[in-house]
């Protein structure tokens, strides 16, 4: 209301305080009261704009679908639960594929975690100013570094320390576990989660510290002052920051699923299921970058593009879940 | 007298935007990667020349293939023949057959990490598709011993590395184990990819090389100007004559020449499993694909120019980059090939 009498009537000075308004009050009626061309525009095309990209997703997604409709409907879905993989035969499976991305990915995600989450602990609870600075953009760094230059040192540092130093010791130790039996070649699921797990880390060490760091610090005078030692209280603040760091670690899992050079420089590329963590292994990513150059038969490129679509999907949905929970976390203290 | 400057300004400047237009006739291709360093010397040569460019992007064998039956590039270039339906996919999309001329020849070689076996280790086809079947897994099988008297081969364990990505190499191997072996034939096949019984895989030469450099024990194939270039040692394998010979241009160029009786009018033909005491029997040609009638009168005439050339002087580079050149016999098959092409 009293926007529009002071459009309408801009000098009325009345010497009762009312001659404040019209200075202030203009620039908050624009957007309520008055169309402006300008802001109708703007609004429309940055929403344009989002719409594009929402779009853009939704098109992948089908055209996906489209380029394996022959594949689709020829295996159903047998083609996620067999395992031959035989582009002469025309016969596809994706079975082996999913299996090994599914157990590289947590292997990355049973040792980059408690790394992770140690990181982020010291960095965001009990690290002196000084030193949190250059330690956090070493963290960071690392997930600067190209993943080809992760798979070269991979071939050529960590595969060779595998096969000569840590299977050796695992299979006379722990050879009695399926996970650690087989010819020790290096190349292999062990090696392909390993090198996952340094990528994953900065991930899940650099969310982690942003979520803690967001936990009140009133909770953390709370404890001490109720005598609580360190290690108490950062146990209290790690429970409230729990569905954040799961968070964190979704979306670490997210970069381990979607990893290609790194993983098929070292994973041995065979399309086989092993219970041991020696063995080769493919990954899903991996076999789309190999293959899908000379994939000549429309059926052989329609499997390889299915692949695609289940890795699309599973990214997807990692993404959505992990968001989901950081958003959750961060609500509840700006409602708090 | 400024008007006449002007106008002689002006011509100037037409004369010199007209010749451009002319030398810059453009020819785009696609398509191997493995001869990828001779048709860069080639096209880069023939530039100088004459002016005209080639723009050649190895984007592999099957990109190329696909390429040229969408008409998307003036030629392309594989390492595998097209297939019947590849070709009649072809007549139907572009209205014209493909002429398959072969340029030069590559071979493949079996590389080994095994000190006791030095570099001349023989392998008979039987022995070698039985380690590729996973048959034969320890270097001290007595198949291998049979035929490698006075190496005293130990009881390890055989690794086998074969190529992760889809490639020629790969298709040249495996067709050549395929007509080796009844087993291979029936239970993998040949292709660019294919089933691998048994092995690890590497992505290029570099990756195979990368495994059988690291494990010892292992045994894998990458291409012989690879191998070359690398100090690879590489197996000696028994030809169809019943000899056992290393791979080497020669030895290459003579698979080349004990086929070239054979060959089928349209040079489409795998020269693996060649006849000939010095043929080397993994051995294969790569192919320019070319339209029979390209489009565009300029276009055909530089491309017949540029064929002839490269069957003639071109083929004195072949040796120099790692490649074997085509023996005589079928060079004049390829000419043949080559007078054929028209404008349209």
């Amino acid at each position: 209301m009293t926007g529009k009498r002071i459009i309408t009537a801009p000098v009325e000075t009345t010497g009762d305080g009312e001659a404040i308004l019209p200075v202030a009050a203009p620039s908050l009626s624009v957007s309520g009261r008055r169309w402006n061309p300008g802001d109708f525009v703007f609004k429309h095309l940055t929403l344009f704009f989002s719409l594009v990209l929402l779009s853009l997703v939704f098109l992948m997604g089908y055209e996906m679908y489209r380029g394996s409709a022959i594949t689709l409907e020829k295996f159903g879905w047998e083609f996620l639960t067999t395992s031959t993989w035989d582009p002469v035969m025309d016969e596809y499976g994706a079975l082996p594929f999913i299996y090994g991305t599914v157990v590289s990915s947590l292997v990355a995600l049973l040792i980059a975690l408690p790394l992770g989450l140690g990181v982020a602990i010291f960095l965001a609870e009990l690290s002196p100013a000084w030193l949190e600075r250059p330690l956090s953009f070493l963290v960071e760094l690392l997930a600067a570094i190209p993943s080809i230059v992760y798979g070269l040192w991979g071939i050529f540092v960590l595969v060779p320390w595998l096969r000569l130093n840590v299977q050796p010791l695992l299979s006379t130790h722990l050879g009695f576990l399926p996970l650690f039996k087989g010819p020790a070649y290096g190349f292999g699921m062990l090696a392909a989660g390993l090198i996952l797990a340094v990528m994953v880390l900065p991930i899940i060490a650099s969310i982690s510290r942003d979520v803690l760091r967001a936990v009140p610090n009133t909770q953390r005078e709370a404890a001490l002052a109720l005598g609580g030692t360190r290690w108490e209280t950062t146990k209290i603040v790690l429970g409230t920051a729990k569905s954040g760091i799961l968070g964190a670690t979704l979306l670490g899992l997210g970069r381990a699923v979607g990893e290609t050079m790194a993983v098929t420089m070292v994973i041995g590329n065979r399309a086989d299921i092993s219970a041991s963590l020696f063995n080769p292994a493919y990954s899903m990513a991996s076999v789309i970058a190999n293959e899908f150059a000379e994939a000549t038969t429309p059926a052989y490129t329609s499997a390889l593009i299915e692949i695609a679509l289940v890795l699309f999907v599973v990214t997807i949905i990692l993404n959505a879940a992990a968001r989901l929970i950081v958003w959750g976390v961060t609500r509840k203290f700006r409602t708090a | 007298m400024n008007r006449i400057r002007l106008v002689a300004a002006a011509m100037a400047i037409s004369a010199l935007a007209v010749l451009p237009s002319m030398a810059q006739l453009k020819l785009n291709g696609a398509g191997a990667t493995f001869p990828y360093v001779i048709y860069s010397k080639w096209f880069d040569v023939y530039h100088g020349k004459t002016g005209i460019e080639f723009n050649y992007q190895s984007i592999g064998s099957g990109g190329g293939i696909k390429q040229v039956i969408e008409g998307t590039v003036d030629f392309g270039a594989s390492d595998a023949p097209m297939s019947d339906v590849q070709l009649k996919a072809v007549a139907e999309k572009q209205g014209t057959e493909i002429l398959h001329i072969p340029t030069v020849l590559g071979a493949v070689v079996v590389t080994y990490n095994q000190p006791a076996a030095g570099t001349d280790l023989k392998l008979t086809p039987e022995v070698l598709a039985g380690i590729f079947l996973g048959d034969i897994t320890s270097w001290n099988d007595k198949a291998i011993a049979a035929v490698n008297p006075g190496k005293n081969l130990p009881s390890m364990s055989i690794i086998v590395a074969h190529r992760s990505d889809g490639s020629g190499t790969s298709a040249i191997f495996t067709d050549y184990l395929k007509k080796v072996s009844p087993t291979w034939a029936t239970k993998v096949g040949a292709g660019t990819s294919v089933n691998w019984p048994v092995g690890l895989g590497g992505k290029g030469n570099e990756g195979v090389a990368g495994l059988v450099k690291q494990s010892e024990g292992a045994i894998g194939y990458v291409e012989l100007a690879y191998a070359v270039k690398n100090n690879l040692p590489y197996a000696q394998l028994k030809n169809r004559a019943g000899k056992y010979v290393g791979a080497s241009f020669e030895a290459v160029s003579a698979a080349a020449a004990g086929s070239a009786r054979n060959l089928p009018a349209d040079l489409r033909v795998s020269i693996t499993d060649a006849p000939g005491e010095m043929a080397y029997p993994i051995s294969g040609f790569t192919w320019l694909l070319v339209y029979k009638s390209m489009k565009g009168k300029e276009k055909a005439n530089a491309m017949v120019k540029f064929l002839r050339w490269a069957m003639g002087e071109g083929q004195s580079y072949a040796k120099e980059l790692y490649y074997a050149p085509l023996p005589k016999e079928v060079v004049k098959l390829c000419d043949t090939k080559i007078n054929a092409i028209k404008a349209r």
